[in-house]
């Protein structure tokens, strides 16, 4: 950290100048429309909101498909992000380039061109279209497909996490772990996994909100079966197409605030996630000034 | 545990860390790795401990061939550079860990680490984590770790290296007295040669992957082997000469090298030590012409017990620098100021003759 | 074949934990450095490239090969229908439009967010990740809400004739808000590690504050934000969820290319639903390769 003042003392009326503008662009684009779902959710007062997602069973649903399908995306990809990252930050092969790059992919695709890529494969017209209908396994249109599309589209997060932590902390505590004995699974769970836990809660914590809010990609794949395949953000579409304004927004406030708490735990692990980088840069780095303290009598 | 490397050979992509080294360490010996970066001295360590693998030659310890056996199962105590101590675990937790996961009793645990704590005076630190510890604490945390699996061969890289001079003395000294009491077979890597000295019964000085001299340290400070331990092992004034005859000149006096016997000159060069250079009175030594040089001081830098004179010889343009015990200087004839003629008198002085490859 | 077990010396009086573990007899893998140490490199690939290759690697190889088994001619007449031209010059004008607004606003906001201290500073900084954890559908149905007549900004707005809702405008607008925070926090980090020196030593030598910015600090900085545009870009190309609420989604003047692949889809139309999907794939892997070179270049500068 800099010592330095931040401004000095001329440009201060260019700085109010360049923070009311930050304020507002913030403001305007981020703050109104977020002060706004929840305005409307609640303006016919929480009654109305309750009801509107307790009485509408399709909505109740749509509420229970998303609490289901979300868990299972998250935690294919925490096995995933965890082995890939693993790979890529702790081994050297032919191609690992091209596989980081790879990871990033989802990223950059379109969540619908995902879903149609999937519709192509598992649809009833699809690659595997003959062979799933033999065996009568319903995938598009269906909740497996409702997971694939929403592990496809958060993907990235949790390896992306990941990656850099585990470079950053380097391989030396697991080759001492190794060199004293340890499996690899006792390196994986005492050494590995606490180093890393933080960083891998925030990318969960990313793909969680992630999974909840998907709408391309699932929209794709579910075929919208009101009562079958509508996810939140889904049945928020739905809703909006049936002029029910109200209802779409009581649903829309339940995905905003699950956003708001979103972010206040990324915030918290990010505050969690700077004091290990610390740590870690104390652990590299030995105070000398310490050592003349704290040694003297313990080496006699 | 005796270590036998034989004909090691490693290269990361184009660049070759280890050159077919070969190496023994005899039981109970403490063995010293000194080299300069890059000389390939942590990679054989780390061949030692299998956390690497040679791309050639075996390596056994007390005649059996591990070359393949895992670091897991080597038995072997490793003190990393930087300790790479488990951050989320206490003090106790770390040097616990190669029980724990052999899943020794908890009691044996306790009784274990609470003796390996006493050992590296680390009584009631226990319960830190190793943040909260200083360097030389840490350092003493990563060698009870090592410790606590009974390994037969210690292997430590640089370590001392991350401390400051005073804690490196103190823990060197402890080390020493450590290694006598055990007795296990060491080794450890440093680019200090100050620390190899004092602490090694042998020192292997490598450079560019090879090893340029292995010895006592006496052996090895008085008779370095080649130029680059010569070099490596401190100030040197170097003197570009000719040889023949079995004997070099430098300035005119004549230093013995019954190794080149031939009339033919070939260049040589000469390397004289500081502290192996005496300062006189020119009197003194006017009935010793031809084993001493005039030369006139330029500067004198006083540092601590050593006062450090740069001296010019007479119809030379080259420097020479001449360390002066300060208690010695204070008893010479002569005042030590620029501009004052003395003679010097060297009383060591070692000869090479170049390889052709080698470049300084 | 096994090696003959090591014998663990006991500790204390206990034999108790002999390993039993038979040793590989050479170390795996020639190539692999640490990979005879660290354990899992087969694991963990195994788990990788099953992943990759089955949700990633097959799926976009599947829509490829599906689009070029159409041949060429097949392809430009299901790719080139003026609907599609008029939904990719939509998508990449808006899109376009929006990667430079949210690079110029958010080069604003990262710079205030680096450098200018200001209470609340912190809540600002967290605000700018809403539109990462807020649902796109959410942001589409209450861009709507607030800009038509009856909406908190559409009030003020329409009566000027401006459209926020059901119209190209709106389209912009909600690309903005999901692309801002991708050029925001490209762009602030490098802003952070900015020598304040070189600034100084500027203004010291006689340059403006103008000066200053145009000659030192936006040389230094426009790496990053050329990645965020690239990153705001890539997002906003893709965008679905948030423009399918607010754009009105009329062909040939609102409708974006992803909306139209799920019309096209709708209507069993897959050959034009995967040509299109195709050529955006195309754009996207393009902007991914240039963001990809663009990160390398920061991370060069930043050493």
């Amino acid at each position: 950290m800099r010592s330095k003042p931040a401004t000095t003392a001329a440009s201060r009326p260019l700085s109010a100048v360049l923070v009311a503008g930050a304020l507002g662009v913030v403001g305007l684009l981020i703050v109104a429309p977020l002060a706004s779902v929840f305005y409307e959710a609640f303006a016919r007062g929480v009654g109305a909101w309750w009801g509107a997602l307790a009485d509408d069973p399709d909505t109740r649903h749509a509420i229970w498909l998303s609490l289901t399908v979300a868990p299972v995306a998250v935690a294919i990809n925490t096995v995933f992000g965890v082995a890939a990252a693993w790979l890529v930050a702790r081994f050297r092969f032919p191609g690992r380039s091209l596989l980081i790059s790879l990871f990033d992919v989802p990223f950059s695709v379109s969540p619908v061109v995902a879903g149609l890529a999937l519709v192509l494969i598992f649809g009833r017209q699809g690659l595997l279209g003959p062979t799933l209908a033999w065996l009568d396994w319903k995938i598009i249109f269906a909740w497996p497909g409702l997971v694939l599309a929403t592990t496809f589209v958060t993907l990235p997060l949790v390896v992306r996490e990941l990656i850099p932590v585990m470079e950053a902390i380097g391989p030396e505590e697991e080759l001492a772990a190794v060199s004293l004995g340890a499996s690899g699974w006792q390196v994986f769970w005492r050494v590995t996994l606490p180093n890393i836990r933080w960083a891998l809660l925030h990318g969960i914590v990313l793909a969680n909100a992630r999974a909840m809010g998907e709408f391309g990609a699932v929209y794709v794949v579910s075929g919208h079966i009101a009562g079958a395949t509508d996810t939140m953000p889904l049945r928020v579409e739905k809703l909006f197409q049936e002029y029910r304004q109200p209802a779409s927004m009581a649903v829309a406030s339940v995905l905003a605030g699950l956003a708001l708490v979103t972010l206040v735990a990324k915030f918290v692990i990010e505050r969690r996630l700077e004091a290990e980088s610390r740590d870690l840069e104390a652990a590299r780095s030995l105070p000398d000034s310490l050592d003349h303290t704290k040694v003297e009598g313990a080496v006699a | 545990m005796s270590i036998h490397v034989r004909e090691i050979s490693k290269s990361f992509g184009a660049f070759r860390a280890l050159d077919r080294v070969s190496l023994e360490v005899p039981e109970g010996t403490l063995l010293a790795l000194l080299g300069p970066s890059g000389s390939g001295k942590t990679t054989l360590l780390r061949i030692i401990a299998g956390l690497e693998f040679a791309d050639e030659g075996t390596i056994e310890e007390d005649g059996a061939d591990i070359t393949a056996r895992h670091a897991r199962d080597r038995e072997v105590g490793f003190v990393f550079q930087h300790y790479a101590l488990f951050r989320h675990m206490s003090v106790f937790e770390n040097i616990a860990f190669g029980l724990r996961v052999r899943k020794a009793p908890n009691a044996e645990v306790v009784a274990k680490v609470e003796e390996l704590l006493r050992l590296v005076r680390l009584e009631g630190l226990g319960g830190r984590k190793p943040a909260q510890l200083s360097g030389g604490q840490r350092q003493r945390v990563a060698l009870a770790r090592a410790l606590a699996i009974r390994p037969k061969i210690l292997l430590l890289d640089e370590p001392f290296g991350a401390l400051d001079a005073k804690v490196r003395v103190e823990l060197r000294q402890w080390l020493r007295r450590l290694h006598d009491e055990i007795g296990m077979t060491s080794v450890f890597v440093t680019h200090d040669q100050e620390e190899a000295f004092e602490l090694a019964d042998t020192v292997v000085v490598m450079n560019h992957g090879k090893i340029e001299q292995q010895g006592s340290p006496d052996d090895v400070f008085d008779h370095p082997a080649t130029p680059f331990v010569m070099d490596f092992l401190g100030n040197v004034n170097v003197y570009h000469g000719r040889v023949e005859n079995g004997r070099a000149f430098w300035h005119g006096i004549p230093i013995d090298y019954p190794d080149y016997p031939h009339a033919q000159a070939r260049e040589a060069r000469v390397y004289l030590r500081p502290h192996e250079l005496e300062l006189s009175a020119p009197a003194a030594v006017a009935n010793r012409l031809g084993t001493s040089l005039a030369a006139s001081i330029l500067r004198v830098v006083r540092s601590g017990p050593i006062t450090r004179v740069t001296c010019r010889p007479h119809g030379s343009e080259q420097e020479l620098q001449v360390d002066v015990p300060t208690e010695v200087a204070h008893r010479l004839q002569i005042i030590l100021e620029p501009g004052t003629h003395v003679a010097i008198t060297p009383r060591k002085a070692r000869v090479f003759v170049p390889d052709p490859e080698y470049v300084i | 074949m096994p090696l003959p077990k090591p014998t663990m010396i006991a500790l204390a009086d206990s034999t108790a934990f002999a390993t039993t573990r038979a040793q590989p007899a050479v170390a795996r893998g020639p190539r692999r450095r640490h990979a005879a140490v660290l354990p899992g490199f087969g694991t963990s690939a195994a788990i990788t490239s099953l992943v990759v290759l089955s949700l990633i690697v097959f799926p976009l190889a599947v829509l490829v090969l599906r689009a070029a088994s159409l041949g060429p001619a097949g392809f430009l007449a299901a790719a080139w229908t003026p609907r599609a031209r008029a939904a990719y010059s939509v998508s990449l004008t808006a899109s376009l439009l929006a990667a430079a607004a949210s690079s110029l606003l958010g080069l604003l906001v990262a710079w205030v967010l680096a450098r200018v201290p200001f209470p609340g500073r912190r809540i600002l900084d967290a605000l700018v990740d809403v539109p990462l954890a807020l649902p796109t559908a959410v942001a589409g149905l209450v861009y709507s809400a607030l800009y038509v007549k009856k909406g908190w900004l559409g009030q003020w707005l329409v009566p000027l004739g401006i459209q926020g809702a059901y119209s190209y405008l709106g389209i912009v607008l909600v690309l903005v808000f999901v692309s801002l925070p991708f050029a925001i926090r490209v762009v602030q980090p490098v802003i952070e590690s900015l020598d304040r020196d070189a600034e100084e030593a500027a203004r010291m030598l006689g340059a403006s504050r103008a000066q200053t910015f145009l000659r030192v600090v936006l040389p230094a900085i426009l790496p990053a934000v050329a990645t965020g545009f690239a990153l705001a870009l890539a997002r906003a190309l893709g965008e679905y969820g948030s423009v399918v609420f607010i754009s009105g989604n009329m062909p040939f003047k609102s409708e974006i290319a992803p909306v139209l692949i799920v019309a096209r889809l709708e209507e069993f139309a897959y050959a034009e639903a995967t040509t299109v999907a195709v050529l955006l794939l195309a754009m996207s892997i393009t902007l991914l390769v240039v963001v990809n070179t663009l990160q390398q270049r920061l991370a060069r500068n930043a050493q």
